[in-house]
């Protein structure tokens, strides 16, 4: 048995500790907002929060997210994720919008610790979420108007 | 090809039994598409109306008490925003609120929903909004009639005293008004009426707003939105497959006992297509499939690898092929011309990747049928290749549409693929729901690839610098032969798909010559976001920027020449040279190049600019589009699409590509198989003409030009042509 603490909640699972996060949250807990992309931590479509960074569930083992704060995108609350949620429904960003969860938790934890990024600091938070729709434009643009939002 | 059948269809209302699907021996299936494919129409003849003439509200409307409008979607949104396009449409003519608009995926039910281009249930093809169009917006305006004649005679007042607007009915005389949720069930026992009025383009409201918000820009921001992957059933398990690692390899033998061992791990079934690991979750599925020893036997598979069937293609282009198009005496002209260019093209085989892994939940039913989730993209062919895996009827196939994390073509197959695979472990399962997942390696290695090309060109200018020849061989796998598509789309062992964009080329050549050969391979090949036109429309505007620089003439100015008779070309081709500053000079190291094509019945124009670097380095700096898809329905979404589809195209003609050694794929994720990032994606401007004409596609439109216009901007940068996709094999980086 693992205790992990999942927005805010303590859940234990029967698992082996091997099982990557990814799949404790989507087929244990049944959180399946944090999506499966590539199991290779190539694509970010898994991302989620431990204690407020970024990490990608789908190399992240349950046993080692015991003692940390997991967040999701069904937890993800406070003023970043308020702005950048706003922005990005303002913007109309999503197409499948499969990646999306992943793209809004990176720009959540971009803007948390960077009121007002760069473009070069968009590239940096951002390259290591893929989108096969190439949303990206409206993905960037999202960023600034959240920032922006958040300075206001 | 889809194109034509667009246009065939725009033009001439097939009668029933010409557009019926038709059932061909052991559940077979044959489109009965709109044939024949001669006279098609022209730009300008007036089109009548596409799908049945009665209006049929019931079909696509619910109303609820609580006011709420839900369109019935039939097309699958993978992205590209049809859910919220088509209910758009009915929302306008009936003068609905956008607030109280919803859209819900239709069921699987080919007599309500077939998509009137393909005589079945599908999606494909750009032709959502295209098939659409007339039904949906006689259903809404049918719906308001009945609405107004419920509260007309509610209130003993003629109907045409009485008015819609915002999903509000009033009658100003009286100062009376009621809302939909009040008059929605009598109006339901109405009689439907069968001739409406629809509103003229400038009354319009909500078509063409650029302020609608998607319907689901919430939900796939709050990970509120189910896609196939999320489904949960109760007692649901979770399979994952081992399939043969070279195309047409089949099992020989199988040791199960180590993956058996595997905790979580239920079951290990040998199915049709390979070896399923049945487990009680995605994780012990994947662990299981690992610790599986499967032998395989490749007597009947791909041996070879892509340089070798790329040689083999080289040789064959060296033939003589089955004639798409003869016009003139392209070999006498090329004789005589005054200048000849020749060129050789390579397309690689590329991979789909959607962001979600294919996947479909199956739960056998008690009648023998089953009900299956899935981003199901051709109901009407999963529910008769289903059925007949079932041993059942078609309609007790239950398929529930869901969200689709992209397809770009994967999802439509005439075999029903990976759904049909899910069917046959959950039949020899048996015991539960199945939950078939591919990993994103199954995905990378599992064909369906847009097929490897060969194109050989050559061309002629005349002593004034006018092109008098077109020689073009092409060489590459057919995805429609041998599928229920063959009969209508291969023509004289010519597959339309193959050639489409250049047999049919726009630009005046008085001798062109257009030929095709289709070697076949195990390799499973597939549409890809545009079809065809995503190798023609590149072999073609590459070939013309080289011929206008061996005439001595802009690039821009040589097409122009040539696209006289074709008004909506040259539109885009004008404007989008225009907003990019065509002709401004630019620093040594930029480049500009300009594409322009249609497909899908839109028209399209890329411009784009370019910095490379002494490494062969390519900076995409800006890309400037302009786009003709007549009607617009929602500006947002053509920019999205259009701006979506530029990226699709230069990520993978930047460094994407499957090959194969010994039969093996190289390739097998996103580490090898490389997406564009965010970084790359360069700034991307669509400018949209405005016109009257009857709506087309734009999901792949937005493909075809994008790449050849970096191509030829690097010419205009470097001096150098890349001829061998991705350009990595052309020595850039």
């Amino acid at each position: 048995m693992i205790r992990l603490n999942i927005n805010g909640q303590d859940r234990d699972v029967d698992v082996p500790g091997d099982m990557p996060l990814l799949w404790v949250l989507r087929d244990e807990l049944n959180l399946t907002g944090t999506k499966f992309g590539c199991g290779i931590a190539q694509c970010g479509a898994c991302t989620v929060h431990m204690d407020g960074t970024p990490i990608r569930a789908c190399q992240t083992p349950a046993e080692s997210a015991a003692g940390t704060k997991i967040t999701t995108i069904e937890g993800v609350s406070g003023k970043a994720a308020e702005a950048v949620q706003a922005a990005w429904q303002k913007l109309d960003v999503v197409q499948c919008g499969y990646c999306q969860s992943g793209q809004i938790m990176s720009a959540v934890a971009l803007l948390t610790d960077n009121r007002n990024p760069t473009d070069d600091d968009i590239d940096a938070a951002m390259d290591g979420n893929v989108c096969r729709c190439a949303t990206y434009p409206r993905i960037r643009a999202a960023i600034k108007d959240a920032a922006k939002a958040m300075g206001a | 090809m889809l194109n034509q059948l667009i246009k065939q269809a725009a033009a001439d209302v097939a009668a029933p039994s010409r557009r019926g699907f038709l059932k061909g021996a052991g559940g077979a299936l044959v489109l009965g598409a709109m044939l024949p494919r001669t006279g098609f129409a022209s730009e300008a003849a007036a089109p009548k109306v596409v799908g049945p003439a009665d209006p049929r509200p019931q079909a696509f409307i619910r109303i609820a008490a609580d006011d709420t409008v839900t369109v019935l979607v039939k097309h699958l949104d993978k992205g590209q925003g049809i859910m919220t396009g088509l209910t758009t449409i009915v929302a306008e003519e009936l003068d609905a609120d956008w607030a109280q608009m919803r859209g819900a995926f239709a069921p699987a039910d080919g007599a309500l929903y077939a998509n009137h281009f393909f005589g079945i249930q599908g999606t494909g093809g750009s032709t959502a909004v295209a098939n659409s169009w007339d039904e949906l917006r006689m259903a809404g305006a049918a719906a308001r009639a009945m609405l107004v004649a419920t509260a007309a005679a509610r209130w003993s007042v003629p109907a045409s005293s009485v008015t819609v607007e915002k999903g509000v009915v009033r009658h100003a005389a009286s100062n009376r008004s009621a809302r939909f949720g009040e008059l929605a069930e009598d109006a339901a026992k109405l009689p439907v009426p069968q001739n409406v009025a629809l509103k003229d383009a400038k009354d319009y409201t909500l078509i063409g707003n650029p302020s609608l918000h998607r319907l689901d820009h919430v939900s796939k921001t709050d990970g509120t939105a189910i896609f196939a992957m999320d489904i949960r059933r109760p007692g649901q398990v979770t399979a994952v497959m081992a399939r043969s690692p070279r195309f047409g390899g089949t099992v020989k033998s199988v040791d199960a006992a180590a993956a058996k061992q595997v905790p979580g791990v239920l079951e290990v079934l040998t199915v049709p297509r390979g070896v399923a690991v049945v487990a009680k979750n995605t994780w012990a599925a994947m662990k299981g499939r690992e610790a599986l020893t499967v032998e395989w036997d490749d007597a009947k598979a791909e041996m070879r690898g892509t340089d070798e069937m790329l040689a083999d293609y080289r040789k064959l282009a060296d033939q003589p092929g089955n004639v798409a198009t003869d016009t003139g005496d392209a070999a006498k002209a090329l004789a005589g011309a005054a200048k000849v260019v020749e060129a050789e093209f390579v397309f690689p085989y590329l991979a789909h990747a959607p962001m979600e892994p294919l996947n479909a939940t199956v739960e056998l039913t008690p009648d023998g049928g089953c009900t299956i989730w899935a981003g199901s993209q051709f109901q009407g062919v999963e529910q008769k290749v289903v059925a007949a895996m079932l041993g059942c009827k078609p309609e007790q196939v239950v398929i529930n549409t869901v969200w689709a994390g992209g397809s770009f073509g994967r999802r439509a197959t005439t075999d029903a693929d990976y759904i049909a695979e899910a069917v046959s472990i959950a039949k020899a399962y048996g015991k539960a729901p199945v939950h078939l997942v591919w990993t994103r390696e199954d995905d990378i290695h599992g064909g369906r690839y847009r097929p490897l090309f060969l194109h050989k060109v050559k061309a002629g200018l005349d002593a004034s610098g006018k092109l008098v020849a077109w020689r073009q061989k092409i060489v590459g796998q057919s995805f429609m032969e041998g599928t229920p598509f063959e009969a209508v789309m291969v023509k004289n062992g010519v597959d339309a798909t193959s050639v489409e964009g250049s047999s049919d080329m726009a630009y005046a050549v008085p001798n062109l010559y257009v030929d095709l050969q289709s070697p076949a391979s195990p390799v499973t090949t597939l549409w890809w976001r545009s079809v065809g036109h995503t190798h023609t429309a590149y072999a073609k505007e590459v070939m013309i920027d080289e011929l206008a620089a061996a005439a001595g003439k802009d690039p821009v100015a040589f097409r122009l020449e040539m696209l006289k008779d074709h008004p909506r070309l040259l539109g885009v081709l004008k404007l989008a040279a225009e907003k990019a500053g065509w002709g401004q000079p630019l620093p040594k190291g930029k480049g500009r190049g300009i594409a322009v094509h249609e497909s899908f019945s839109s028209f399209v124009a890329h411009v784009a600019e370019v910095s490379v670097d002494d490494k062969g380095r390519i900076t995409i700096d800006r890309v400037v589009c302009a786009v003709d898809c007549g009607q617009v329905v929602n500006p947002n979404i053509v920019e999205a699409q259009i701006s979506g589809g530029t990226g699709w195209a230069i990520g993978h003609a930047l460094r994407d590509e499957i090959t194969l050694t010994g039969g093996l794929v190289d390739q097998s994720n996103f580490d090898t198989y490389q997406p564009l990032r965010n970084s790359e994606m360069p700034p991307v401007e669509v400018h949209i003409l405005p016109s009257s004409a009857r709506p087309t596609g734009v999901g792949e439109p937005g493909v075809p030009t994008a790449a050849p216009a970096v191509a030829n901007a690097v010419f205009a940068a470097t001096g150098k042509r890349l001829h061998h996709l991705p350009f990595t094999r052309s020595g850039m980086v």
